[in-house]
């Protein structure tokens, strides 16, 4: 007997919700073969099967949020598997061997959460429908991904959930709850929105990287009007050539990874034995979705064209978005570039992902009167970029030259800066 | 069955009634021996004469005047209005006179009259060639507004119109006129006024449209089906009385709307329309219902760029439809 722990599905992971078993007890199963659906706060994955053999029992229920190390079920190795004889360790054995590698921080495991799906998305009419009609659980609710924008559960998901869950009853016989009569509802002050996985990972980080990273801030003003004339003149040709809309973003992406170049200390760790300085330029870009923000990271960025940036860039965004983002593209982050600009801020200060070392905040283009060479005053596209940093690992200077680089890049762009 | 264009099934229809009906007859400008500024009733002066093929002095007014005493004393007149944009003239006739006639004399006096009308834009037409008046006239209680996008519906519901035994206003689409063409049935067809009609049958989203809209839809659901998005189409044709039926239908079995138009926005018949699904679909709604319509500015313009930003086409009604199937 070999019991399956939640793996740990990711940096910075520490629980997952089961999703929906994919074997039940009594199934065999072939190494690798898909044993069971996990949604973390990040991604929704497959987990494999460690070994061939035959499920023999499910610790953990569908809908059930548990840590990372947790055993979740139990498989009996195929007589073919276990031919070689080796004794096998006994239970205890095996738990302490686990829990040597698995050594989260946490002392002890959390008791399971039970998650409600209320505060996760909206739900329409036609599924409130749906899901009054054939008595879908809350934890069936929460097992059921949604196809729709930002992750939202259509009726068609819902049919799709219904139709299968037609087919012959599974072995463990579980009766399906029917629907509790309401309860007379008692006044309250106010409501309590459920943590979502997502909500919760957020909460967690931000608090870890306010408490270990001394932050500091600072803020140098660009003047965009060369891109922002380049852009106006070259988005229609470029969404017409490449069907996707030329932003800001990946120009800016652009000037980072030249101003990391430059300043590599910027791309970079801290460690207690000292601060690693990483080969790779690998920007997270912050997108924000229904009910939270997710940083899917453009690898390699140093090695993109501003359209392959573009691209990748779109392409993360709208997998973030339509919840389909893999663990690869969360993972391995080295600089984060943050665009709350959009939303009309003029100066932000952003709070570090660990184990990064800076963040840096495009704010909104605005224009302004500027005094220009020759003490004229002129009309320009002013932005203000807004650097915290890891004031352990760099000083004012380098994070004040690194600014300086990635301003001086925007400042000279001219329709010689290639696209492609 | 044979394919016409939807001018020539208008002519038809016009053609068929009044070989079987002597009371039926046409006024408008330059209907006579000109045969119309669009050709619909060429040939009709020469087969049925100056009296029953009315040229008009160019006064709208007189155009819809004539025809409401000629309906109360038992005729079956067709004003033609040359160009919707011109209707505004014949308002006072049309609003205070027709639409109330029957109300007025408690249901002893029917006016069956047609007011036909080309209306609707992307012809290059500018500010007076163009104009979309569905909306106007739909709001006012007495009179029926029908909007045929086919050949066959534009032969049979002229047809039921001419038979009708109260105004109604025949709108026929000027871009679709020679563009669209289509199979019309052989014999006596007649389309019912009042009731919809679904050109094309689907499961995801549900188009509602009418007029040179009805087109656009109905190839927009042909490039949706090859992404996988199943659309159901559903042609208004009458606007008034609408079809509640086939609209709560369509809005229940897919549970996502766009409707199409290219008439100004605000209180159009696409606000009617969600608000009629609204009423009754709402626990069936999968997404918001959603519309696109043309701007509300105060007319289509003549510059080319301006009015491709006005009308709506295929890639905009496409990109608005994949935005709600993904919902």
């Amino acid at each position: 007997m070999t019991s399956v722990k939640m793996p740990q599905l990711g940096e910075s992971i520490t629980e997952g919700t089961i999703s929906r078993w994919l074997k039940q007890p009594g199934d065999q199963v072939k190494k690798y073969e898909g044993l069971v659906e996990v949604i973390t706060d990040k991604v929704n994955a497959e987990v494999p099967a460690p070994l061939a053999g035959v499920l023999r029992e499910i610790r953990v229920k569908e809908g059930t949020t548990v840590t990372v190390g947790t055993e979740i079920a139990i498989i009996e190795e195929s007589v073919a598997a276990a031919a070689v004889p080796s004794p096998p360790p006994s239970s205890k054995e095996t738990g302490e061997l686990q829990a040597a590698f698995n050594t989260p921080t946490a002392a002890e495991p959390e008791p399971a959460v039970e998650q409600s799906n209320a505060g996760r998305t909206r739900l329409s009419p036609a599924v409130r429908a749906l899901i009054e009609e054939h008595r879908i659980s809350d934890a069936e609710l929460m097992g059921i991904t949604g196809s729709g924008i930002a992750g939202r559960i259509s009726k068609k998901d819902i049919e799709d959930f219904v139709a299968k869950r037609a087919q012959p009853a599974t072995a463990n016989g579980e009766q399906r709850p029917t629907a509790a009569p309401s309860a007379t509802p008692a006044p309250t002050p106010g409501t309590t929105i459920p943590l979502s996985p997502m909500r919760r990972a957020i909460a967690t980080n931000m608090l870890k990287s306010k408490q270990t990273i001394p932050h500091a801030w600072t803020v140098a003003e660009v003047d965009m009007t060369n891109v922002v004339r380049f852009r106006q003149k070259a988005k229609d040709s470029f969404k017409l050539r490449e069907g996707i809309d030329l932003t800001f973003v990946p120009i800016m992406v652009k000037a980072v990874v030249e101003g990391l170049k430059a300043v590599p200390v910027l791309n970079a760790s801290w460690s207690e034995q000292g601060v690693v300085l990483h080969k790779d330029i690998n920007i997270g870009v912050a997108v924000s979705v229904e009910d939270g923000l997710i940083v899917p990271v453009v690898h390699q960025a140093d090695r993109m064209s501003i359209s392959g940036l573009a691209k990748a860039i779109d392409d993360l965004a709208k997998r973030a978005r339509a919840g389909k983002l893999g663990i690869p593209d969360v993972q391995g982050g080295t600089f984060t570039v943050n665009n709350p600009g959009t939303f009309g801020t003029i100066l932000s200060y952003s709070i570090i992902a660990p184990p990064q070392v800076g963040i840096l905040a495009m704010d909104a283009i605005v224009k302004r009167p500027v005094v220009v060479d020759g003490d004229a005053i002129a009309v320009r596209s002013m932005m203000n970029l807004c650097l915290s940093f890891d004031h352990r690992v760099l000083d004012g200077v380098s994070a004040a030259r690194f600014l300086q680089g990635v301003r001086r890049w925007l400042e000279g762009f001219s329709e010689q800066v290639p696209l492609y | 069955m044979a394919v016409k264009t939807v001018i020539e099934a208008i002519r038809e229809g016009m053609d068929e009634e009044m070989a079987r009906d002597p009371s039926v007859f046409l006024i408008g400008e330059d209907v006579g021996n000109r045969g119309g500024v669009f050709l619909a009733s060429d040939g009709l002066f020469k087969k049925y004469g100056e009296l029953r093929v009315i040229d008009s002095p160019l006064a709208e007014s007189c155009i819809v005047g004539v025809a409401i005493g000629a309906a109360v004393n038992g005729m079956r007149p067709i004003a033609e209005i040359q160009f919707a944009d011109f209707i505004a003239p014949a308002m006072n006739q049309i609003v205070e006179e027709a639409a109330r006639f029957c109300y007025r004399t408690a249901g002893d006096f029917n006016l069956p009259m047609v007011i036909r009308a080309p209306w609707g834009g992307g012809v290059h037409g500018a500010l007076y060639h163009s104009q979309s008046i569905e909306a106007t006239f739909a709001h006012i209680p007495g009179l029926k507004v029908v909007a045929p996008g086919t050949p066959a519906d534009a032969k049979g519901l002229l047809k039921a119109a001419i038979r009708d035994p109260d105004p109604v206003l025949y709108l026929e689409h000027k871009r679709t006129y020679r563009l669209v063409k289509g199979e019309v049935p052989d014999g006596d067809w007649v389309v019912p006024i009042g009731k919809a009609d679904v050109k094309r049958e689907g499961k995801d989203l549900s188009l509602i449209a009418y007029g040179l809209m009805l087109t656009y839809c109905l190839e927009v659901a042909t490039k949706l089906a090859a992404t996988g998005i199943s659309a159901e189409v559903l042609d208004l044709r009458t606007i008034k009385p609408i079809d509640q039926a086939a609209i709560v239908a369509t809005a229940r079995k897919t549970g996502k709307v766009l409707v199409v138009h290219e008439d100004n926005r605000f209180a159009g018949i696409a606000a009617e329309v969600m608000a009629i699904i609204m009423e009754n679909a709402f626990d069936a709604l999968d997404a918001p219902v959603m519309r696109l319509t043309g701007p509300d500015v105060p007319a289509m313009p003549f510059n080319h760029v301006l009015e491709e930003a006005f009308m709506p086409n295929v890639e905009k009604i496409l990109v608005k439809a994949k935005e709600l199937a993904a919902y």
